[in-house]
């Protein structure tokens, strides 16, 4: 069982091979550089250097989001035109999923989150149970306050993930003082390896209606439903 | 040496997502459709009055399977007769240029086949090759939403810009006077409508620049047309729509046909082709019919179908490419703003 892992959903750029539930290889960056012009040569690089052709692979995932629109929809198309033309099973993982793995053994609410800008997050609630991760709040494109406010309440430990973590650490401190845990370092950054084995015992999507989890809606399509809704009354 | 097959029947599957059409086809030989898919977005942008990138980039990808699926339904084919993969790198909208550059990648690679870029103007002059093979030098003429250029060709894959446009193209000229007119989006063919049943009794500006200048510009004739229409309207008089536009077509029709007639003598063509959106336009397509019958030289519309995008066009450029062994890297990128060359 050869599986392939991408996530291009953020700045991380991440590509993993599997086989048979371990990891033979994978390569990540995070720096500020073009997906488009970077994942289809990193995937390249790394089947050649383990010997390994696309006929080989027997399923895709791929970290659908949330993320950039754009890094999102560049894995998402990657992974589907691969598995549709190889005639095999894609999976997509949320990009918060996928992140919240780096901290699957800690026994404390996990929130992986990504910034959305204008104090906006891209965020979800995960936990540890039966040595599984399971979603505890919906994820969500929601102020940052707002979410905190929520976490405040539940009166539980929280474990904070994100490549933003720097951009709202005070914010998160002045919420939940000692009960936000923020590791340093690489445990912020999604690892490919990991979203491959999210992917491992997941059932496929359907290659054609598998889609982006933008978490909002393009900025037209909302200001248009506004007025269609001020309309309606 | 075992079995020997003499391969002669190249098929290129092309991809073009620059705008609002997800589209894919397989063409024999750069000019035989095998099958051509389109799946139009019109409907969705209806609601916006124009096309929104991030809707366009978003219905791409939620497609971009779908019609490939089914180009090969219609074919008939399978991954094994397929040649190459061609795909539009631009111009165009970069987030939807974007779904088609990494579907191509992923297929190239997936399948290892060679993968070629193409320019999506070159695609719209390669359309006219369903119809007929080209002769050298030609002339093209690409009028669309983004483009009004004249291309003249020496040969195959080779593209000389003699003339283009210094403002608006003529396609955006159409939608910002439909827009004024109160027409429905795309205004294109609203205008042509329109033109068919008023008269011409408006005399709008038509700019022809320095006397042996090929370039064009139609922001002055736009600007002149909502000047009209405002004055009209502030003194309480109604002027027919239906004149408006048909005067406002003349004058964009008789530009663009007297310029690619000089053009076409300058350069003693054997062909004029005409390409891009606009090449729909009833009133273009007959006059410049009307004016090339005199001339004698042939002059080449593609069908209604193969003027807006589609694939197969693309596939059609893509062969040419191909043949001549200009292949791209999996580096390759979408670039909304390509020059043709
Ligand atoms: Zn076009």
């Amino acid at each position: 069982m050869n599986i392939l892992a991408m996530d291009t959903s953020n700045q991380i750029l991440g590509v993993a091979l599997l086989k048979d539930g371990q990891l033979i290889g994978d390569i990540t960056t995070n720096i500020k550089k073009n997906h488009s012009v970077r994942l289809m040569p990193a995937v390249n690089q790394l089947m050649h250097e383990v010997n390994m052709t696309p006929t080989e692979l027997d399923k895709i995932v791929v970290a659908k989001g949330p993320g950039s629109y754009t890094g999102v929809r560049i894995g998402l198309t990657t992974a589907k035109s691969m598995a549709w033309s190889l005639d095999i099973p894609v999976v997509g993982v949320s990009s918060l999923e996928a992140l919240a793995w780096q901290g699957r053994f800690y026994d404390a609410y996990i929130c992986p989150f990504f910034d959305a800008r204008r104090g906006l997050v891209f965020t979800g609630l995960y936990q540890t149970k039966d040595n599984k991760l399971e979603l505890v709040d919906d994820e969500k494109n929601v102020l940052m306050e707002d979410w905190l406010k929520m976490l405040d309440r539940t009166g539980k430990d929280v474990l904070f993930l994100s490549p933003d973590i720097n951009k709202h650490e005070e914010l998160i401190r002045s919420y939940l003082g000692d009960r936000a845990i923020i590791p340093e370092g690489p445990f912020h950054l999604a690892n490919p390896s990991h979203l491959g084995f999210a992917g491992l015992h997941l059932q496929p999507d359907s290659t054609h209606a598998l889609t982006p989890n933008y978490l909002r809606l393009a900025e037209a399509e909302a200001n248009w439903l506004k007025k269609e809704q001020a309309k309606n009354g | 040496m075992g079995e020997f097959i003499m391969k002669t029947d190249n098929y290129i599957l092309g991809i073009e997502t620059s705008c609002d059409e997800t589209a894919a086809a397989i063409v024999k030989n750069g000019k035989e459709i095998i099958a051509n898919v389109v799946a139009s977005q019109i409907d969705s942008h209806k609601r916006f009055g124009g096309v929104v990138p991030e809707v366009a980039s978003r219905h791409h990808v939620e497609q971009i399977t779908m019609v490939l699926e089914e180009t090969f339904k219609k074919a008939d084919m399978t991954w094994k007769q397929i040649d190459a993969v061609a795909v539009t790198e631009g111009p165009g909208l970069v987030g939807a240029l974007l779904v088609g550059v990494n579907a191509a990648k992923a297929l190239a690679f997936a399948k290892q086949k060679p993968l070629v870029g193409v320019h999506h103007i070159a695609g719209h002059i390669y359309a006219n090759r369903f119809e007929r093979e080209f002769e050298f030098p030609l002339l093209a003429l690409i009028v669309s939403g983004g483009h009004t250029e004249l291309v003249l060709m020496k040969e195959h894959g080779s593209y000389e810009l003699i003339g283009e446009t210094r403002d608006d193209a003529a396609g955006e000229a159409y939608d910002k006077v439909a827009r004024v007119l109160e027409l429905p989006y795309p205004g294109g063919p609203q205008i042509d409508r329109l033109a068919a049943e008023g008269e011409e009794s408006i005399d709008f500006p038509r700019a022809w620049l320095d006397k042996d200048s090929f370039d064009f510009s139609f922001s002055g004739l736009k600007s002149s047309v909502i000047n009209k229409t405002h004055n009209a309207a502030q003194r309480g008089e109604n002027l027919d729509k239906h004149d408006i536009a048909a005067s406002f077509q003349a004058s964009v029709v008789d530009v663009l046909i007297t310029k690619t007639w000089k053009a076409a003598e300058k350069y003693h063509v054997k062909q004029v082709i005409v390409a891009g959106g606009v090449a729909a336009n009833q009133g273009l397509r007959q006059a410049l019919t009307e004016k090339f019958k005199r001339t004698g030289i042939p002059l080449l519309v593609p069908p209604l179908k193969l003027c807006t995008d589609n694939a197969a066009m693309i596939a059609a450029a893509g062969f040419v490419s191909y043949k001549q062994g200009k292949r791209s890297g999996w580096d390759l990128n979408a670039n909304p703003s390509l020059v043709l060359q």
